[in-house]
Order: C-alpha cells, then structure tokens, then sequence
C-alpha cells in the first residue's frame, strides 16, 4: 500500500513539474529576451586593500581619524551613525580629553530641557550617539529628492564586499558610457539623479560627495587626493560597522591554536586506545 | 536493553553506592555511553555526526539563552539590541557570530548525519522510530531556524517571514484567515516577532526532548555500521566508553576547528548582507531568499510556475512539505533486505549519481535568483527528488542483486571469523 500510494504520488509530482517545465522552456524559447542595463553595465566593486583586511589585518588608526574627518566634513551633513556613540572615538587612538573635545564639536545633539521640558539641541557628551542631521524621514526625504539617505553605521557590512564597495561608489561617478547608450538609447539619467555604474541600478540619488581635491584638509597632512579620502572614508566605516573586527580576528588566532593543539591531542590518544582494539587473529 | 555481554556498573566509592541506590544516575550515564553499552567495532567516523549534532543542539542553547538576557523582542528595538549586543555587551559580538554560525553547523552535520542515513539505509528494521523520530528533529530544527532568523528584523528577517507566513495564504479557504491568525496581523509586525521569540526559545527544548526519546530507541537495537550487519557477539563490539569517547572526542576538535575559523574570520560570509539593514516594510529587497540550509526546499517551492488543476503556489508548498515528509515513509519504501550501500551496487549507483548531484542542484537553484536557466534546471531536479525515493528506490530495492556480505562484524574486520561455517554467509544473507 505504502508503495503504491507513493508511486503514484511520486508520479504526480513530477509530472505536474515537468508541467511547469515545459511551459516555461516553451516561453523561454518563443519570447523575446530583453536585456536589462543595470545587469549588463553594473559593475563589481573594485579592488581596493585596507589595512584591516585579511586574518592578521589591524586598524590603521592613522588612516580612521582622517576618515572620521571626512566624514565630518562631509557625509554627516546628510549620513547618520546612530549605533556609534562619540565614547566609542576613543579607539581610534584619541585620548580622554580630545574624546570630549570631539563630541563638543557636534552642536546639534537633540535633548529635553531639564528646566522647562523643551525639545532643545546641545552639544554632545561621550556617551551621547552621533545625531541625525535629519530630525524625520520625511524631512530627509523632503531635503534629498524623495531619497532617504541611509545610516551609515553598518553599511559595509550591508552591503557584498561593503569597504570596497563604499569606495567604488564614491570614485564611480561619471558620464553613461557610450556602449549602454548605444545599446539601450532610451537609458536616461533623470533629473536629480547620479550616474555610478557601481550602484545596483546605475542611478543614485546622491550628488558625489567628494569632488575635488583637498576637499578635506587633513590634520596629519596627508595629501587629500579623491582617492585617498574615499579610501579613508571607507575605512572608517568598515570600523563603525564593526568596531569589534581586529579584535574578533585576534581573539581567533588564540583559538584556533588552542583547538589545534587540543585536536592533535585527541588524535594521539585515540590512536593510543584503539591500539588495544587492533585486530588479533582469534585463533 | 543491551547485548547480554554489556559490562555492569560497579560503584568504585562509597559516594557513587549511595547514589547508585538511591538514584541511579551514574548508571544511567554508564549504560547510556559509558563502558556498560557495547558498540560495532567498525564504525566509520561517518557515526561521529549524531554526537556532533547533541553538541551544536547544547552550543545553541547555551548561546541563545545569553543572547535572550540582552535581546528585546519589539519591532522598534529588536534590531538596536542586535547592535547593542554586538558593540556593547561583553563577549556579545562571540556570543552572536557563534550562535548564528552555529546553527549553520548544526544543519551541516545533521545533514551528513541523515545522508549517512540515506546510504547505509538505517532507517530500516529494527530501526524505524529512531528514523521517524530524527526527521521529527529535523522538522521541529526548520522550524526553529527559521523562526530565530527573524529576531534579528533586519530586511531579510522581514521578507522572509512575509514570504514564508505567505504560503499558508495558498491554502484554500482556510488559508487567509489562518495566516493572519499565525501572524497576529495582516503582515509581520510585533505580534508575530514576539510570538517567533517565544517559540524560538521554547523548540529547542522540545528539540531536546525529542533527541532523549530518539537516543532511548538508539539503544534498543543499538547503532547499525558500515556493512549493516547486526552485531552476533562480542568480537563484534566494543565498549563505548572509551573507545568511542576518544574517537567522538577527536571528531569534535576537527568540527570546531571549522567552526571556529567561521566565527572568528568569515562570521558574516553565511548569513545575508541585507539582514543589517533593518527591516523596512517598504521596501522589498532585489532577490527574497532563506538561509543557505533551506536552499534544496526553497527551489523545490518555486519550482511550480504554472497552474494545474490547483494553484501553481499550492503546488509548491504542498511539494515542499512533501520532500521532507517522504523520508518518514523511507523505511517501507526500500524493501532490500541488505542495509549498506556498500553491498548494493545498483542503489549505490544511484545515491552518488542520483540523489547527491540532484541535491547539490537543488542547493544551488534555491539561492539563485528565480530566473532561467535555474527555474528549469530546477524543475528537471525536483522530478528527480520525488522519482528517486517513490519511484527508483522501491523498484531498485526490488530488482537488483546484492554482493556477498561478510558473516559477522568480526570477520570484516579481523578477515575471518571462526564461527563462520561454509553456507552461514549465503544464509545471513538470504
Ligand atoms: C547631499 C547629501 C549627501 C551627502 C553629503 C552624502 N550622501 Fe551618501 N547618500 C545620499 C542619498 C540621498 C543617498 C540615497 C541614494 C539612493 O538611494 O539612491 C545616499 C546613499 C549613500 C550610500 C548607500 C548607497 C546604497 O548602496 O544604497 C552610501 C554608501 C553613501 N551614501 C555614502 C556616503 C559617504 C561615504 C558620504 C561622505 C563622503 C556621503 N554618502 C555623503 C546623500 C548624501
Ligand atoms: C538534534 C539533532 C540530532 C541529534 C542530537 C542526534 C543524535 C544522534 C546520536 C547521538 C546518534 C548515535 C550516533 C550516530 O549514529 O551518529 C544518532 C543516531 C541516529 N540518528 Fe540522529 N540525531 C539528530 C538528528 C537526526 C535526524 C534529523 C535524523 C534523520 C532524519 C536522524 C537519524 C538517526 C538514525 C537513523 C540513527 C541511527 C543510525 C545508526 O546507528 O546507524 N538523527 N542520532
């Protein structure tokens, strides 16, 4: 019975899928195949190397305080980081003093009045968050086009291969190159929108953030080539994504010695055991 | 129950006397896998899988319950306490990374576990509700899975409760109003994220529950081995302890040291980079898709793309829930009187180059976009599916002839077996 009744629902299953097969190669084969712009001329992020890549990768600290002044100078006018606290600064190499400094700088903390309970802004304090330069949504997307402009604390990690990916998106501006055009004349870049053929699809609402250079003036004097402050930009992010990374990698090493060293063990004395057990004739 | 042979426990102190007598854990502990429970000599380290997935099971459990201490289950924190956990609470990032890996591993083993399953046929007699009860694991482990992957309420959290909740809505009739009283609302929302945590929480146990039951049944007729014949004596065996404690033991450094490189290096490179955006029901993500262990399900859901007699939807689900649930019925569907794939060349045959590459396609159709040629190459896998365990397994365990089996354990270990007298292997095999 048991066999009889799966057979018979076997049976039916494929041939209800073999159904759906031959519908579906039969459309496959008769339409007509429409390609898509964003599928041909989307590119992958370029290759770009940080310091805190790979298994022994570390922070360059040198290289976030200049991306934390990139960002700063530039992305915080419209970009959040709400899940970093200006405390967290201290990591980046600053000491106790300049942390505080730093969080004075931001005016715009959003508080209550203790005395008359009023909405009121104040300048920041080290376990405050950064502020988001938009108090709503929709005031941000009333002052960006109808786009919102995300939070960027864990934006490398939103995205595939995030830290190159932010710095290909902030160096792959440019014109629609002549072979999209020519093979999809209607391709068009709307008013108010960005060509970056290193967005998804092709069209990003924000205005290239960095344009020329020496936008920044960097503290250390390291010179402010566009490259160089989107790689440090990049490299910030990477650490507000996850602050936790060199330290996750390190705390790793030691594991996987430990286990290393306790499986060899292992091994050995289950060779030592199972020694008893070899086969003895048993004559 | 044991072979008659089993050592008995003997107390080695007063302590232990007292307690044998009043309550006779260490025992319990000694029968179950200690010395006292003799085990096939020629386990293959393929049987290391079952003590691997009782480890991932107490990994989870142990982790879960720290990540529940700073978790909140509310649609408009969830998924700050997820961050909060990462960047503030101490050891909380390992905690995370080791619990969402770890669920990962635990699919990767108790996946080897019932391929293992698959082709030394354990789930035959006297085997059966050790069988019924692990798909019983399996299901209840989807369930729970897929439940945990929405506490975090990022994008994919979202989507994909919306989507997977949604196949209830194919039911007829009952099927709307079933599905709004699943989610405690029309779509995802807190309802439905606080009722998941509560569920997610509490399977495991159940899990547990279940794998104590799925154990007892273990020792009645205790493990099968690699040439599937039963135990007949003593030479056949060895006691558990220790000589498969050092070899379980070894097997478990060697899984966690993949493990560990997971979490520590490449934590993220199995979950899904839309899972940190936070859940927006707005906006719909480019490609919806579950964790990569639902993969082979998933693409078999999506593998009815038309219409017939019911609904192409319905079709799916209904598929999908039946590819699990054939393998309850797997123990009366092959009828060969020979267990192990290695003396059944025509079902060996069709386990390598049958059943594994079509999984392997299935796996790989259901992470890729719902486009051509995948949804084809699909299709043509899931007809395999379904012919390979209704429809080839019961013919071919019918038809084909199987090789000469040794005697006994001992013979295919030591090369000969006194009590083997010329004919007994014609006749333990017959
Ligand atoms: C004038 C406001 C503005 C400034 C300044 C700005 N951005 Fe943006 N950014 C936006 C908007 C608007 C979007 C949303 C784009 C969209 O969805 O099309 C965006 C999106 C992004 C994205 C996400 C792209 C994606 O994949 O969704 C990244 C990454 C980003 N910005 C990085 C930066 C960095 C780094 C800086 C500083 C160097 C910066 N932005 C400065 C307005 C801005
Ligand atoms: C939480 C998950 C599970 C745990 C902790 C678990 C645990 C175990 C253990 C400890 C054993 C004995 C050692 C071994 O043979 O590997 C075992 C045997 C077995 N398990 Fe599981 N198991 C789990 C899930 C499953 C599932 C999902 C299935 C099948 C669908 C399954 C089927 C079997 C079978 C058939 C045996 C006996 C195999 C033999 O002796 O040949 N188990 N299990």
């Amino acid at each position: 019975m048991i066999r009889i009744g799966g057979f018979l629902v076997g049976i039916g299953f494929t041939v209800v899928v073999l159904f759906s097969f031959i519908m579906g190669a039969y459309n496959f084969a008769t339409e007509d195949k429409v390609g898509a712009p964003e599928y041909e001329f989307y590119k992958k992020p370029k290759d770009v190397a940080f310091a805190q890549d790979g298994a022994f990768g570390k922070w360059d600290l040198a290289q976030l305080q200049r991306g934390y002044q990139v960002y700063k100078e530039v992305c915080a006018a419209c970009h959040g980081l709400q899940y970093v606290a200006f405390r967290d600064l201290a990591q980046l190499g600053y000491n106790e003093d300049e942390v505080k400094a730093l969080a004075a700088e931001w005016i715009n903390v959003p508080d209550i009045d203790p005395d008359t309970g009023e909405a009121i802004v104040r300048p920041g304090v080290p376990t405050d968050n950064f502020p988001s330069p938009y108090p709503n949504n929709v005031a941000a997307a009333a002052a960006n086009n109808n786009a919102i402009p995300p939070d960027l604390s864990l934006m490398t990690k939103a995205r595939g291969d995030g830290t190159a990916y932010v710095y290909s998106l902030l160096t792959g501006y440019g014109p629609i190159p002549e072979e999209l055009t020519a093979k999809y004349p209607e391709f068009d870049t709307p008013d108010g929108l960005h060509f970056n053929e290193y967005f998804p699809n092709l069209n990003i609402a924000m205005a290239p953030p960095i344009t020329t250079k020496d936008q920044v003036t960097y503290a250390d004097g390291t010179e402010a080539t566009i490259s160089q402050m989107s790689q440090d930009v990049s490299a910030f992010l990477a650490w507000t994504a996850e602050p936790k990374m060199v330290e996750r990698k390190q705390t790793g090493w030691v594991v996987m010695l430990f286990l290393l060293f306790a499986t060899i063990l292992a091994y050995f004395s289950k060779q030592q055991i199972w020694s008893a057990a070899k086969p003895k004739k048993t004559k | 129950m044991s072979f008659p042979w089993a050592r008995q426990y003997e107390p080695t102190n007063g302590f232990m006397k007292f307690l044998d007598e009043r309550l006779p854990l260490p025992r319990l502990v000694y029968n179950a896998v200690g010395a006292g429970y003799p085990v096939p000599r020629n386990l293959s380290y393929m049987w290391n899988f079952g003590v691997l997935a009782g480890f991932f099971l107490v990994a989870q459990i142990v982790t879960g319950v720290v990540l529940a201490m700073h978790y909140a289950a509310n649609a408009e924190v969830a998924f700050g306490t997820v961050e909060h956990i990462m960047r503030d609470v101490n050891w909380g990032w390992l905690m995370r990374y080791a619990h969402a890996n770890g669920a990962s591993f635990f699919f990767i083993v108790v996946y080897i576990h019932i391929f293992r399953g698959f082709f030394y046929s354990s789930y035959k007699a006297p085997r059966e509700m050790i069988w019924l009860l692990g798909v019983v694991i399996f299901l209840l482990m989807m369930a729970t899975a897929f439940m945990g992957y929405v506490l975090p309420w990022g994008q994919m959290s979202f989507w994909g409760a919306k989507v997977i909740t949604g196949l209830f809505g194919a039911i007829p009739l009952v099927g709307e109003p079933l599905q709004v009283w699943l989610l405690g609302g029309f779509a995802p929302d807190n309802a439905a994220l606080n009722r998941f945590f509560s569920l997610h929480f509490l399977l495991p146990f159940v899990i547990a529950g279940v794998v104590i039951l799925h154990i007892w049944a273990l020792h009645i007729p205790g493990s099968s081995n690699p040439t599937g014949v039963e135990v007949k004596k003593e030479s056949d065996t060895l006691p558990f302890h220790p000589y498969y404690t050092a070899k379980d033991g070894f097997g478990l450094g060697v899984i966690l040291l993949f493990f560990a490189f997971m979490v520590f290096f490449l934590p993220n490179t199995l979950g899904h980079p839309d899972n940190y955006i936070e859940a927006n029901p707005l906006a719909t993500p480019a490609h919806i898709v579950p964790e990569w262990y639902f993969y082979p399900f998933y693409a078999i859901l999506r593998a009815f793309t038309f219409d017939f007699i019911l609904s192409a939807k319905l079709w799916g689900v209904l598929a999908m829930f039946a590819a699990i649930l054939v393998w309850f019925f797997l123990p009366w569907l092959d009828r060969s009187p020979v267990r192990s794939g290695h003396y059944r060349p025509l079902f060996r045959k069709f386990f390598w180059f049958g059943l594994i590459p079509c999984m392997v396609v299935l796996f790989i159709c259901g992470g890729a976009p719902a486009e051509e040629p995948f949804v084809m190459i699909s299709q043509i896998a899931t007809a395999y599916y379904f012919l390979h365990f209704l429809v080839i397994l019961p013919i071919v365990s019918s038809i084909e002839k199987p090789e000469p089996l040794p005697y006994s354990i001992t013979e295919a270990v030591l090369g000969e077996d006194e009590d083997a007298t010329l004919g007994a292997t014609a006749a333990a095999k017959a």
